[in-house]
């Protein structure tokens, strides 16, 4: 009977075991892969009409990749220019995103045959488009693009030869609104987003000439060539079936280009030659080239940095003053400045500054950057030194009163020198503070050490010189001035 | 003749009385003592006299110069009033960042605009006069409390106003320098100088005051 009971026993266990194995046998396996919602249509972009799901005629090869695969496509967001750091480290099995086929990818990931062809096209605006034709037409002027693609290395190579000015973008919006504004003088990007550009903005016009070609890939970890190998013959076969050309015809993309890119990659059997303009590849090589732009954006940041905080210092002191002396609705007002700015997103209130403010007043980047770090900053300020301010004993504010002296010169000789010394600390604090936000300018196109530095690395595809070196440059202007702040305190101490 | 004449003084601190009805005059080269316990009013009826808290019924004159009940005084009649009367607090109130010379020709140079080689020379001297000559240029943080409390008497007196108010003088010395500070101020008195000191220190007061009023609860005891 005991026996008995432990074979059913047995038999119950191993159905259990077995249906388990057989539902998790078929659920389908998922591939993973990434993009940038934010990139927009037509690549990738969430579906208006249902935001949690995505559309774009990269979710339509992922999807078409999937199926030949016999999984679930499951999309993952990944920043723009994380992407092949994300790829490299197997965050995702395959990345599409309109990623630009290049020697360095090819060098350091798995890349799939490219499955669409572009042109770089120059867009001006249309009084400019008899003078601006090509990028030698464009000397001095200022010439938009997003950072880390194959057009900023061709505005990168345009800098040195005819000293055209590249400015960069983290969207592929905003370049094309700035040139209907005036900002810039051309924007130089792929043919599918200056079609959406010049659509969205008129009085702009692409110059029909391309100025490169390019293609559009897939990438993957390089431990996972043999995935790519069979992503490759999905490919093929959905070039010689029509899949594709459905997919891009449904986004209106197809044009004559694409036949002849599938009959060279159906016929070679290999990729096209990838675009090469920033050459080697070599760490070492790329650093000595990068390290002279490094400099200039590290000065880019010290320059902010300390125009920032002297404008910080100076309103700042103005909202303490104002706070502690002024009358109610000064110090309402005032009150309620640095509880809006303190907040609100630093991020938010430069784009406010930069873009939103554009109809209005349309400030250099260079400017708006240092406005808005300067009155974020103030803020910030301005509550140190009330709090200094208001330290300073009551007692001795009662003997200046008492010897005869007014409240400026009480301010001016007592209160106002003893809550300096008191506000040193948290104002070297917070100047080292500001020197690591200033970062946060490159979203509105000032190229500043972490931006140079994230271009330096998307180009080697690694950050662990291009990082390296960016934190020895950080350190190497704030560790001065910590010393230096460290002095003043001993020196002025208050018992 | 009166330096100092306070005639019918109320202070009010919030809606609470504090100082009632209180009368009284200090003569030229006289030195007066309010004497009291704690909370009885000495340390205000001081305060009103500096022009630091306002009055809120009587008057109160100082060598010619008239506060009535209202706001703190400002503007003319503050400058015009602290030519007159300098004050000495209980805990001194040296300004932390200068030294004990700077803290003493402040006034001489900002308010009365006095050349500051001239101011230095007098602050020299006052501190010499006062025994606290050698730290001149000690921060108040170095100063021992009987150092502090002279420099700030040189502070106070380098405007050379006609009345000097003190508040509780000797409460941070040692009996030692009690008697050296009563002889200080016997100097002062002698030389033409009226000083009006709040204290509850009976030997010290008996020392050096001429005259003695005692305060209970806001007013003055007959």
């Amino acid at each position: 009977m005991r026996r008995r009971t432990v074979s059913a026993a047995a038999v119950v266990c191993v159905l259990v075991v077995t249906i388990g194995s057989t539902v998790a046998a078929q659920q389908p396996r998922e591939l993973r892969w990434g993009g940038d919602a934010e990139g927009g249509a037509p690549f990738v972009e969430a579906d208006p009409g249902d935001p949690s799901r995505v559309v774009g005629f990269d979710v339509e090869v992922a999807r078409l990749l999937a199926e030949g695969l016999g999984r679930v496509p499951r999309f993952i967001q990944v920043g723009f220019t994380s992407l092949d750091a994300a790829a490299a480290r197997g965050d995702f099995d395959i990345g599409l995103s309109g990623i630009e086929d290049s020697q360095a990818r090819r060098a350091r990931l798995a890349v799939t045959v490219p499955y669409y062809e572009f042109r770089e096209i120059l867009t001006v605006r249309q009084a400019d488009g008899a003078r601006f034709r090509t990028l030698g037409d464009l000397q001095g002027r200022r010439v938009a693009t997003l950072g880390a693609t194959l057009a900023y290395d061709l505005l990168a190579k345009a800098q040195t030869e005819n000293g055209l000015i590249p400015i960069t973008y983290e969207d592929d919006v905003h370049p094309y609104s700035d040139l209907a504004l005036g900002r810039v003088d051309a924007v130089l990007l792929d043919q599918v987003l200056a079609e959406r550009g010049s659509r969205r903005n008129p009085g702009l016009l692409n110059q029909p000439a391309p100025v490169a070609v390019g293609h559009y890939v897939g990438i993957l970890s390089p431990t996972n060539a043999a995935l790519r190998d069979r992503m490759n013959e999905i490919l093929r076969a959905a070039m010689r079936d029509g899949r594709l050309e459905a997919i891009f015809r449904k986004w209106r993309l197809w044009n004559d280009d694409q036949p002849k890119l599938y009959a060279r990659v159906l016929t070679e059997g290999t990729a096209p030659e990838a675009q090469s303009l920033s050459g080697n590849v070599d760490p070492w090589d790329a650093t000595r080239r990068y390290l002279p732009a490094l400099l200039r954006a590290a000065l880019i940041t010290l320059v902010l940095s300390c125009v920032s905080m002297t404008l910080a210092v100076f309103v700042g002191t103005l909202i303490a003053t104002g706070r502690v002396y002024g009358a109610a609705p000064v110090r309402t007002f005032l009150t309620a400045y640095v509880e809006i700015v303190r907040g609100t997103p630093l991020l938010l209130q430069l784009f406010v500054l930069y873009f939103g403010l554009a109809a209005v007043v349309q400030l250099p980047a260079f400017v708006a950057a240092l406005i808005g770090l300067g009155l974020n900053y103030a803020a910030y300020e301005s509550e140190i030194y009330r709090g200094a301010l208001e330290a300073v004993p009551v007692g001795q504010l009662e003997a200046a009163r008492t010897l005869g002296l007014s409240d400026l010169q009480t301010l001016r000789l007592i209160r106002g020198p003893q809550a300096f010394r008191l506000a040193l600390a948290p104002m070297t604090n917070d100047f080292v503070a500001l020197l690591k936000d200033s970062s946060l300018v490159s979203v509105i196109t000032v190229v500043e050490l972490t931006k140079e530095t994230s271009i330096f690395a998307a180009n080697i595809g690694s950050w662990v010189l291009p990082g390296a070196l960016c934190a020895a440059l950080y350190l190497a202007l704030s560790l001065p001035l910590a010393r230096v702040a460290r002095r003043l305190e001993r020196g002025w101490r208050v018992a | 003749m009166s330096v100092l004449d306070v005639a019918r003084l109320q202070v009010h601190r919030g809606a609470r009385l504090v100082v009632h009805e209180v009368s009284f005059t200090a003569e030229r080269g006289e030195l007066l003592a309010l004497m009291g316990a704690s909370g009885s009013g000495k340390t205000t009826v001081l305060r009103a006299v500096a022009g630091l808290d306002p009055i809120s019924g009587g008057e109160i004159t100082v060598d010619g110069v008239t506060l009535r009940s209202g706001a703190r005084p400002r503007g003319t009649l503050l400058r015009d009033l602290h030519r007159r009367v300098g004050m000495v607090f209980q805990f001194h109130h040296l300004f932390a960042h200068m030294t004990a010379l700077d803290n003493v020709t402040l006034a001489p140079v900002q308010v009365l605009h006095q050349p500051r080689a001239a101011a230095e020379s007098r602050a020299h001297a006052l501190l010499a006069s006062l025994g606290v000559a050698h730290r001149a240029d000690a921060r108040p943080h170095e100063l021992s409390g009987g150092e502090a409390q002279r420099v700030a008497i040189a502070r106070a007196l380098a405007v050379e106003p006609p009345l000097l108010l003190m508040d509780e003088p000797t409460a941070s010395l040692d009996p030692a320098r009690r008697d050296d500070l009563a002889a200080t101020l016997t100097e002062l008195v002698s030389a033409g100088r009226t000083i009006v000191v709040a204290s509850h220190d009976a030997d010290f007061v008996d020392a050096c005051a001429r005259r003695t009023l005692v305060m209970d609860e806001g007013r003055l005891r007959s």
